[in-house]
């Protein structure tokens, strides 16, 4: 439980290093950004406590805001797809969910890549309707949503076949 | 009352969500207002603290050209200071001398959200206050916006909230620069009467209407302009002099009538 915990602490610590002081500063033609932080929200263990995850999100979606000067939308963003996260859990990886027995070093790829593409998705369009703010540049937010959303799939996927253990 | 407690139990998760994202979106909708992004800002030891460390060891990769930056400024004071031309006197104009110029970098440059705001390395030690003015060597950046006792957020030109006067160098005519968040190149100068003669390349200047400016700060040129839906005044297109996406030398301006000027413009606060 404690070496959990404090390996939690690491990715969290490093997870917003990495997002302020790299990911923040890509700018790929002049704006596109990957917001590779919420992978802390995507693999969180299912099992834990929900209230802690969600409260936890929160906390990451904060300090994400405190270094970026951007309010509260990092918070709101991770706050929502930490809520709404095991419906997308039941529907990428069906069963496994209801048996509460999801490893995510050990599920299959493809699922993994709907899991991951739907919430960020999500998570993209709550953070750009409250960045942008304006009913009347719709069109802004969803082409900021599309474009950051491919750069943040992409980067997530890679990173999560970099680093997940090959167990078998 | 078992019932109220119930549901509370029941509902837990959800309560939490509603209670955090409803927190998020106060502090979403605070930061819109000029001044009032009271706890989540980047001016604390925190995260000060890690843009200094990290903006210590990134400022060598541009040093050669943040160096030809300030021998172009130095040429440019040069060149001023030994032609003996009118700006030169214009600067010694007993107006003038009340700007206390202090310098500070950028450790924290941001542009391509819709709400840019910059991080320097000078606070409230450096009497650096809310509402101090930020230039670079080729132009206007913003205006100071929250401070610690080490470092300052400034509000970026590049940002929805921000308005500053600005004025045609050639005619004096003024109005209010904004930024339409579409490119970090390009601002917006409003309500420019159409009685002026505005053409393409005409410069812009600070007007010094604010106080917090002094008059005649560089900010850009007339890139195209048109009249608004009123048909009364003209919407120019400015062209930034500076290069908003790699700052780094900065000069905070405080003016010392500031506090005489705001009480005599407002009365009402003692």
């Amino acid at each position: 439980m404690n070496k959990s915990l404090l390996g939690h602490m690491v990715r969290f610590v490093v997870l917003v290093l990495f997002q302020v002081i790299l990911f923040n500063h890509i700018n790929f033609l002049g704006w596109i950004n990957p917001y590779v932080y919420i992978l802390f929200v995507l693999f969180f263990p299912v099992k834990s406590s929900r209230m802690v995850f969600i409260f936890l999100s929160f906390l990451l979606g904060l300090t994400i805001d405190m270094f970026s000067d951007s309010g509260g939308v990092h918070a709101a963003a991770s706050v929502f797809i930490a809520y709404i996260r095991p419906v997308f859990l039941k529907s990428a990886f069906g069963t496994m969910y209801e048996h509460n027995a999801i490893k995510f070093d050990k599920t299959d790829f493809s699922a993994k890549l709907i899991y991951i593409a739907l919430l960020t998705l999500l998570h993209h369009i709550v953070l750009f309707s409250l960045e942008v703010f304006s009913m009347s540049r719709v069109l802004l937010t969803l082409q900021k949503t599309l474009f950051s959303g491919i750069f943040t799939i992409l980067m997530i996927s890679l990173l999560s076949v970099i680093f997940s253990r090959k167990t078998k | 009352m078992q019932q109220i407690v119930n549901f509370i139990l029941r509902n837990k998760n959800f309560l939490l969500f509603l209670l955090l994202f409803g927190i998020s979106i106060i502090f979403t909708i605070q930061s819109r207002d000029f001044h009032k992004s009271k706890f989540i800002n980047s001016a604390n030891v925190l995260t000060g603290g890690v843009y200094n460390t990290v903006n210590n060891i990134s400022v060598y990769f541009n040093l050669k050209s943040q160096n030809t930056l300030l021998v172009e400024e130095n040429n440019r004071l040069k060149s001023l200071l030994y032609n003996n031309n009118n700006t030169l006197n214009a600067s010694k104009d007993t107006t003038n001398v009340n700007y206390k110029f202090t310098q500070g970098r950028i450790i924290k440059n941001s542009y391509t959200s819709s709400n840019n705001f910059l991080l320097i390395n000078k606070g409230e030690k450096d009497s650096v206050k809310s509402d101090l003015g930020v230039v670079s060597t080729k132009g206007l950046v913003g205006i100071v916006d929250r401070t610690s006792s080490n470092y300052a957020t400034v509000i970026s030109i590049l940002n929805t909230s921000s308005r500053i006067s600005a004025k045609l160098k050639k005619t004096n005519h003024y109005g209010t620069l904004s930024w339409n968040t579409d490119s970090e190149a390009i601002v917006q100068l409003t309500d420019i009467p159409k009685i002026a003669p505005v053409k393409k390349g005409d410069t812009i200047v600070t007007s010094g209407r604010s106080s917090i400016f002094p008059k005649g700060i560089l900010i850009g040129t007339v890139e195209n302009f048109k009249l608004d839906a009123a048909e009364n005044f003209y919407e120019l297109n400015v062209t930034l002099f500076n290069d908003m996406t790699n700052l780094e030398h900065v000069y905070i301006i405080d003016n010392k009538d500031k506090e005489e000027i705001e009480n005599l413009v407002n009365p009402s606060n003692e």
